[in-house]
């Protein structure tokens, strides 16, 4: 909301500095968000008389001026004005001078040989107005200033506030509310409301609401025989601090009314109106031209004003295209009404229509000021148009009732935190209107329909007094040992995240949605946005390695050659969202070294490492998992895999992209990936400090090797786990540490070489023992197809 | 010089000048094998009378240990000489450059999140979370902004075509403060509607239509929420305080509370906080007054709404409290230095280098909560 300095003023009687006004209307609460002072642009322009004028020897429609503008010497100006003329009085820039409305800088010029200094200026140039076709003419009598700033001269040193309005204060939607709260602070007193009787003869206007609902009042008169014209200069001074442009008396007085006093009006042209005016819900269908030239198709649930002809008006939003005041209009209805706040939002919801008017009656304007502002603007436009005034008529009722609220001056203490003393409490109230009676039964003003209950009088008290002067009360410390604040799932995530860290891995933040095309080689998504800001942020990721392979492909743009990049957050899934930890491995695993030879690239099982170390930092029971296959469409069908605890929790997938889900993403040349799912990670019970009771065992542990000759295609992990199976007691750890295939082995087998850990409990291994073992391990392996190799 | 004394002598004198360990070995043969001549003359201590053993017994076993020791230390130094002589031709080039670890990084939103984890657990609060894929009523008509609330257009939501059981489409969430409902709701639900003390912060990604040079569709909020009994404004005020200056580690943070308005709220307070400038970078901190000082707005707060305690469950005229909501992006960005949002959700190697943190840079209140 902008509005000017003099504006204010006109509600608001103070002597305060314009920096008082300003911190005050930011400390209760309407920030000012903007100061501007459109003087400050025209400071250098001067008011300037024209003491010759001559035809220019080189150009016919230009002009050679001599300029008085108070200095010395006066100026030769090369103008091409039409209206320049000897003896005219206007606003001159010398050298120097920065053109706003041109946006340069005056310099001495050659205009066709002939010299110039400075320029007479038109409204345009000084962002005055629109005129451009010459120069600003002021009065004869404007001599007398000669030399004069012209923005002194015209009155144009008037700051300009803008303030941010909150949702909840429909009553700062006009400047004499703004004047209202300041003057509680005790900056200033607001002045009277005057309105002065108006002579109104003859019926008023046929009009009714058929739609009590969304219209619960709808008053109007008519004013006939006026002539419109243009507003006054005075008024449009004011609706252009606002920001608004004028267009014609009539339109400029609805829209003074409203930034004056936030109440929208609506004023029809009577010629174009058939029959009386109604206010009634709209036909499915309706259609209505707005005065933004847009059509718009209404419903039953929105209200129009309509005449016999149709609907005008989409109540309380926007006024029709065909029946507004013009030039020629000589015969106006002037519709003040009071349209219900819920239907007015949903009405400008479903028609994605905003307006001044939307945004004040579905704030919800004063229900009690119709009258009073539909004799403002009556007077206004007799006073501004001529005219006579119909009497008014009044059809339904403006739901004036009051709302009490019973309260207890300690209830700002006990929520505000600040001790106001009752007195001060009760004026503060007061000041904004509200009635207390000495059982503190406060009255709410009926432009404050925000205000329900004794939190938002102790909100009120305590923005008036100041919301700096509560003071700071330290929160209760618990008595007590601290409690752990952070869930064991937190800690496990924050122990992965640091754990993938140290392994290298770089920790990034992607979008949580991604387009279509990323989504389909990961089964797409189950939850589109129906509002997208654009297709490539549209669907919810179904996993977090689409954003991360993007990530990647940016980075080997720009020239990385070892991407290693994860990410901690959700996938959503058609019913829950899963927290995970996704990984990419790109380019280069190992550089090019002097001791490595060669650079190598990732294989899938550095993304099996990465995920085995990051699970046993989330506390997964990492010698319990079992190894998987059906990582999902999305990786090598041949080198990926899933470990999991029982065969249908999956803790975590991985293995190398599949080739054609790279190519589908933009990804050049392979990569490997995991996605860890956190949530999917047993929660460790708290057991309390202390540990099972443990010695080392005093029997040193010995090793011994085993190689194997197995098919081909047998997993490895199957082999080893058949051997650490083979003697659960003795036999601690099984590794392999070697694998060879060859034409020694034999065609289809390959071998396999086991070292497994042997820990006595009872007493040294003997050899018998150490055969016996040996015998077990064989067999177990045997089941398997494997045999000791000789 | 007696005997003995030559004898040693000579031994002493053939050690210091042996040349190998096998020149080495002959002497000791020589003096103190079987037949070696020290080993013979220690053999003729039995047959001296005891007053002759008194003296030559010692001299003898002096000589015998003399030449013993002597032996041992000349095989020291062979063996040391022949250990330099190996490690002189094992000299490697230490410039060289040895295998190296990737090193890895944390990012900045994850480690300011565990720095408000921190500070806000040494107030007594945990960290609660909930869904991302929100319903109506928990993003809006739970806290207080029905339908029809102008509030709700300031939220620029995305929703999806699927629907809630009361057939709302739902939504992303628009803030955290969903959470703040679903916890006051879950501890409606285990006390009955009794009601107990929540202390809790809710960090999380949130989500609006908005996109520009400082907005992005998705970004980071922690909403904290204190309900209690006798809570008011001025532990709101101090609660704030403590928090950013325990933030950015100064204590000359001013903040100012300005009165506003957000529906679950009630009264309502944006906070600014005081900044100065410091070599020539805006720093929170210092003479929001000086020269180039000033205020910016880091959050919204405010006295939860009664209709909020009441949609959840809890008896407002019990429970009271504050709640707060704060962008954990702009938090990280004021606080080391970022100036560009959308670089935070680009994944470039090169920003995350240098503003991301070591896997060991876990924020500790011992240690000082910024790394």
């Amino acid at each position: 909301m902008k509005f000017s300095l003099s504006w204010l003023k006109a509600h608001l009687d103070t002597d305060a500095s314009l920096t008082e006004i300003t911190d005050k209307l930011t400390d209760i609460g309407l920030e000012l968000e903007g100061l501007e002072n459109p003087a400050d642009a025209l400071k250098p322009f001067r008011v300037a008389k024209v003491i010759e004028a001559g035809p220019h020897p080189n150009a016919d429609k230009l002009q050679l001026l001599k300029v008085d503008d108070g200095s010395s010497e006066p100026w030769q100006v090369v103008c091409g004005a039409p209206n320049a003329r000897k003896d005219m009085v206007g606003v001159f820039g010398p050298p120097g001078t920065y053109i706003p409305g041109s946006d340069f800088t005056l310099k001495p010029a050659k205009i066709r040989d002939v010299e110039s200094f400075g320029m007479m200026c038109s409204a345009r140039e000084l962002e005055l107005g629109e005129d451009h076709d010459g120069i600003i003419e002021l009065p004869a009598d404007a001599a007398a200033a000669v030399g004069a700033s012209y923005a002194d001269y015209a009155q144009l040193d008037d700051p300009v506030m803008d303030i941010a309005i909150t949702p909840n204060r429909q009553d700062c939607m006009g400047v004499r509310g703004i004047a209202r709260d300041l003057a509680a602070t005790g900056i200033g007193t607001i002045k009277a409301l005057s309105i002065d009787p108006i002579a109104r003869s003859g019926n008023g206007p046929d009009v009714r609401t058929d739609d009590s609902e969304g219209c619960p009042a709808f008053y109007g008169c008519t004013v006939s025989g006026l002539s419109n014209g243009t507003s006054p200069d005075w008024m449009q001074a004011r609706l252009k601090s606002a920001g608004q442009k004028p267009i014609n008396a009539l339109v400029d007085i609805t829209n003074y009314v409203m930034l004056d006093h936030g109440r929208p009006l609506h004023v029809y042209d009577v010629a174009k109106l058939k029959g009386g005016l109604i206010a009634r819900k709209a036909t499915v269908g309706e259609k209505l031209t707005a005065l933004n030239d847009k059509e718009y198709v209404l419903d039953e649930t929105m209200t129009v004003i309509a005449d016999d002809n149709g609907a005008h008006d989409i109540g309380g939003i926007m006024g029709g295209a065909e029946t507004g005041s013009e030039e020629t209009t000589t015969e106006v209805l002037i519709e003040c009404a009071y349209f219900d706040p819920a239907s007015i939002a949903k009405t400008g919801q479903k028609l994605m229509l905003t307006s001044d008017a939307r945004q004040r009656f579905e704030r919800g304007v004063d229900p009690a000021f119709l009258d009073d502002g539909i004799d403002i603007a009556t007077a206004l436009v007799l006073d501004l148009c001529g005219g006579t005034a119909s009497e008014v008529t009044r059809a339904g009722t403006p739901p004036t009732e009051q709302r009490t609220i019973s309260y207890d001056p300690k209830q700002c203490a006990a929520l505000g935190g600040i001790d106001v003393a009752p007195d001060k409490q009760k004026s503060i109230l007061e000041a904004l209107g509200f009635a207390v009676d000495g059982n503190w039964q406060v009255t709410v003003p009926t432009w404050r329909r925000d205000v329900e209950g004794w939190q938002d009088l102790v909100e009120e008290v305590v923005r008036i007094e100041g919301l700096d002067s509560v003071p700071s009360t330290p929160l209760p410390r618990k008595a007590g040992v601290a409690k752990p604040t952070a869930s064991p799932e937190q800690l496990a995530e924050r122990k992965a995240r640091r754990a993938a860290a140290a392994r290298g891995l770089n920790e990034t933040v992607t979008w949580s949605f991604i387009s279509d095309k990323e989504a389909a080689p990961f089964g797409g998504g189950n939850w589109s946005l129906a509002n997208p800001i654009s297709e490539d942020l549209k669907v919810m990721r179904p996993s977090l390695l689409p954003g991360l392979i993007a990530a990647a492909q940016r980075n080997a743009d720009r020239g990385a050659s070892s991407i290693r990049l994860f990410e901690v957050g959700r996938r959503y899934l058609e019913t829950t969202e899963h927290q995970t930890i996704g990984l990419v491995l790109a380019g280069e695993n190992r550089m090019r070294s002097w001791q490595a030879g060669s650079a190598t690239k990732y294989d899938a099982y550095d993304a099996k490492a990465e995920v085995l170390a990051i699970l046993e930092a989330a506390g997964a029971p990492t010698d319990k998992l079992m190894d998987f296959a059906e990582a999902g469409d999305h990786y090598h069908p041949g080198q990926s895999g899933t470990l999991r605890l029982g065969p249908k929790k999956i803790l975590a997938a991985y293995g190398a992209l599949h080739p054609s889900v790279t190519k589908a993403l933009g990804l050049k040349g392979s990569a490997v990936a995991a996605e860890i799912f956190l949530d999917a990670i047993p929660v460790k019970k708290a057991k309390g400090h202390m540990r099972e009771a443990f010695a080392p065992p005093t029997l040193q542990s010995l090793t011994r090797d085993f190689a194997f000759i197995v098919d081909a295609d047998l997993p490895a992990g199957d082999l080893v786990r058949a051997v650490k199976g083979a003697d659960k007691k003795l036999i601690t750890g099984a590794r392999l540490f070697d694998l060879f295939e060859g034409a020694s082995v034999g065609e289809g087998k390959k071998s396999l070489a086991v070292e497994i850990t042997l820990q006595p409990t009872e007493a040294t291994l003997t050899e018998e023992d150490l055969k016996a073992v040996s015998d077990k391990v064989v067999a177990s392996a045997g089941k398997l197809g494997a045999e000791l190799r000789g | 010089m007696s005997d003995i004394e030559a004898i040693k002598e000579k031994y002493l004198g053939e050690i210091s000048a042996a040349g190998d360990g096998d020149a080495l070995e002959a002497i000791r043969v020589a003096a103190l094998g079987k037949k070696g001549e020290i080993s013979l003359l220690l053999k003729t201590l039995g047959k001296m009378t005891p007053e002759e053993r008194q003296t030559e017994g010692p001299k003898i076993n002096g000589a015998r240990q003399a030449v013993a020791d002597a032996i041992a230390a000349r095989k020291d130094a062979m063996e040391s000489e022949v250990l330099n002589a190996r490690l002189a031709t094992e000299k490697l080039d230490m410039t060289l450059p040895p295998p190296s670890a990737p090193k890895g990084s944390i990012h900045p939103v994850s480690q300011v999140m565990d720095e408000l984890a921190e500070i806000f657990a040494d107030l007594g609060f945990s960290v609660a979370t909930g869904p991302e894929i929100e319903d109506d009523w928990h993003n809006f008509t739970a806290l207080n902004i029905p339908e029809t609330h102008p509030a709700r257009a300031m939220h620029d939501t995305f929703y999806f075509p699927q629907t809630d059981d009361s057939g709302m489409p739902k939504l992303l969430r628009t803030h955290t403060s969903p959470v703040q409902i679903r916890t006051m709701m879950d501890v409606a639900k285990q006390s009955d509607g009794a009601g107990e003390p929540i202390y809790i912060i809710a960090p999380g990604r949130t989500y609006r239509s908005d996109s520009d040079a400082t907005h992005t569709p998705m970004f980071h909020q922690v909403e904290g929420l204190v309900i209690d009994k006798g809570i008011h404004m001025g532990h709101l005020k101090w609660t704030l305080e403590t928090f950013v200056r325990a933030f950015f580690e100064r204590d000359d943070i001013e903040l100012r509370l300005r009165p506003s308005y957000f529906p679950f709220t009630e009264p309502s307070a944006e906070v600014d906080v005081g900044f100065s400038v410091e070599k020539g970078r805006r720093i929170i901190g210092g003479d929001p007054r000086g020269d180039n000082g000033g205020w910016m707005e880091i959050l919204g707060s405010g006295m939860v709404h009664p209709n909020v305690i009441r949609n959840c469950g809890l008896d407002p005229d019990v429970w009271q409290g504050f709640a707060f909501g704060c962008g954990i992006d702009r938090l990280a960005m004021l606080k080391y230095g970022m100036d560009d949002l959308r670089a935070f959700f680009d994944g470039d190697l090169r920003w995350t280098e240098h503003y991301g943190f070591d896997a060991l840079d876990v924020p500790t209140l011992s240690g000082g909560v910024g790394a």
